[in-house]
């Protein structure tokens, strides 16, 4: 392909669907979310917490029906950009435009603005921008867009480690579940856990939040990756924090690992978690 | 299995907040309850302007004698809607406040998520209660909110001290006022590690 072949995408294309994708997470949890919630309702062993999980269901169908937030936090927004290297884009500031349909979603929609412009001086934005925005440069000539609406007490309870490599399997098994069993009620459980596995100290970080965009229970297609999800959300679960750190047998709706190489001394491992609340989409333009 | 369970629904106790000590030494972890009548919700920034304004010796926007404090930080209401959704916010980050909380007479709070063994102690001290609601549940909370005013601080927005009208409020008791803590009871009988 000779350069003038570039296609040419205007970036308030992008914050338009960034605009529809953050009202639509707020109030209509996706397809799979819910079927899990229904199924885990089922087959929760402690009856406070079925009591608590039929809750969470009347929730969602509350907030589908009256087109509501489902939850008052409706997070910080976090958005990855896959952009295929044929990209021209155009129309002005790649991140403005992120911004604006951010800021245009949460003001017209009657959202929470739960962004502070610095950590110590910790005055509101007002708008709930900026976004988090994580831009990698693809092969092609198109646009996918990943958005998640985050909130902050799961992502409060995210943790990471540098383990040793002799620590192995075993180790990162003992590390995400400690992380999940100490998080307790706190993150809002049955969570869904992100795991980051190599790289470097923030790859690992980077992927643990990736991970929560994939479709909700997808197993990864490495079997090795996808026998360590499978035993992890086991060890989730048996940690008794169940729903709502109450108690119970289902204190998960999923696990999703990524894993990248890394260093010969290394074994990176972080957990992000996401809540119940697990607002997420994608576009591709 | 034999006998009535903590978790059937005529076990549900109906609770006026706010309501004094007496109440309050009452519950039992574990108990469901449903709260009606007038409570406060605050979040961290309402919390420390609180805390500073006492610091300072000035008059309190509100006498907080029984009273229930809950941690929320609502969305912005619809025209015509007393509040946006309102589920509970993470407990912890409050623990730091309790006890000048505690000084001031609140007599319970409400929020998600566990307290520190230091809250636990002070609440045997003062005879005050924790309540759980559910996390993320606030499109369905918020319809047992009534009315909601802002009394103090609405420059803080969503994060301003405001007066609820409560009715039927759903909520259950995590920590009481002997030690008991539901989280700790209820994770420790399915723990199969
Ligand atoms: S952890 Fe999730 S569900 Fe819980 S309050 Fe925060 S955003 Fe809402």
């Amino acid at each position: 392909m000779v350069e003038h072949d570039m296609r040419e995408i205007d970036v308030r294309e992008i914050g338009d669907r960034i605009r529809e994708m953050a009202v639509e997470v707020s109030w209509n949890l996706g397809t799979a979310e819910r079927e899990c919630l229904r199924r885990l309702s089922e087959e929760e062993e402690s009856p406070l917490g079925r009591k608590i999980l039929s809750a969470i269901v009347s929730n969602f169908e509350i907030a589908a029906a009256e087109r509501r937030p489902l939850c008052q936090d409706t997070g910080l927004a976090v958005v990855f950009l896959e952009i295929g290297q044929n990209v021209r884009l155009v129309g002005g500031s790649l991140l403005d435009a992120v911004n604006a349909g951010v800021r245009t979603a949460y003001r017209d929609a009657l959202l929470r603005m739960s962004v502070l412009n610095d950590p110590l001086l910790r005055a509101n934005t007002k708008d709930n921008t900026p976004a988090i925005v994580h831009i990698e440069i693809v092969p092609g000539d198109r646009v996918r867009i990943l958005f998640g609406a985050k909130g902050g007490g799961c992502e409060n309870m995210s943790r990471s480690a540098m383990l040793n490599p002799s620590d192995g399997k075993r180790g990162v098994v003992e590390f995400v579940t400690r992380a999940v069993q100490e998080a307790s009620a706190n993150p809002c459980p049955p969570v869904v856990v992100g795991v980051g596995l190599g790289g470097t100290f923030e790859k690992a970080a980077i992927l643990a939040k990736k991970a929560l965009f994939r479709p909700l229970g997808k197993p990864n297609s490495q079997l090795h990756l996808a026998d360590l999800e499978r035993e992890l959300l086991d060890s989730i679960n048996r940690t008794g924090v169940g729903p709502m750190g109450m108690g119970g047998t289902r204190t998960a709706m999923a696990v999703h690992v990524e894993a990248f190489p890394c260093h010969i001394a290394s074994l990176p491992v972080a957990v992000n978690l996401d809540c119940h609340s697990h607002r997420h989409m994608e576009a591709e333009i | 299995m034999a006998g009535k369970r903590a978790d059937t629904a005529d076990d549900t106790i109906r609770l006026r907040v706010p309501f004094g000590e007496e109440v309050a030494r009452s519950l039992r972890a574990g108990q469901h309850v449903t709260l009606s009548g007038t409570a406060y919700a605050a979040r961290d920034a309402a919390h420390k302007r609180i805390v500073e304004a006492v610091a300072r010796r000035e008059r309190l926007p509100v006498d907080f004698r029984d009273q229930l404090i809950y941690y929320v930080g609502p969305t912005p209401a619809r025209p015509g809607e007393p509040i946006g959704s309102a589920g509970p916010t993470t407990s912890t980050r409050m623990d730091d406040y309790m006890e000048a909380m505690l000084e001031l007479g609140i007599r319970a709070t409400m929020g998600k998520g566990i307290r520190s063994r230091k809250v636990m102690e002070l609440q045997k001290r003062y005879g005050a209660v924790y309540f759980q609601a559910i996390g993320g549940a606030g499109a369905l909370l918020a319809r047992h909110i009534k009315a909601a005013e802002v009394v103090a601080y609405e420059d803080l927005g969503a994060e301003a001290l405001r007066r609820l009208e409560l009715e039927g409020f759903p909520a259950i008791v995590a920590v009481d006022a002997h030690g008991g803590d539901a989280f700790a009871e209820g994770q420790r009988r399915y723990c199969r590690l």
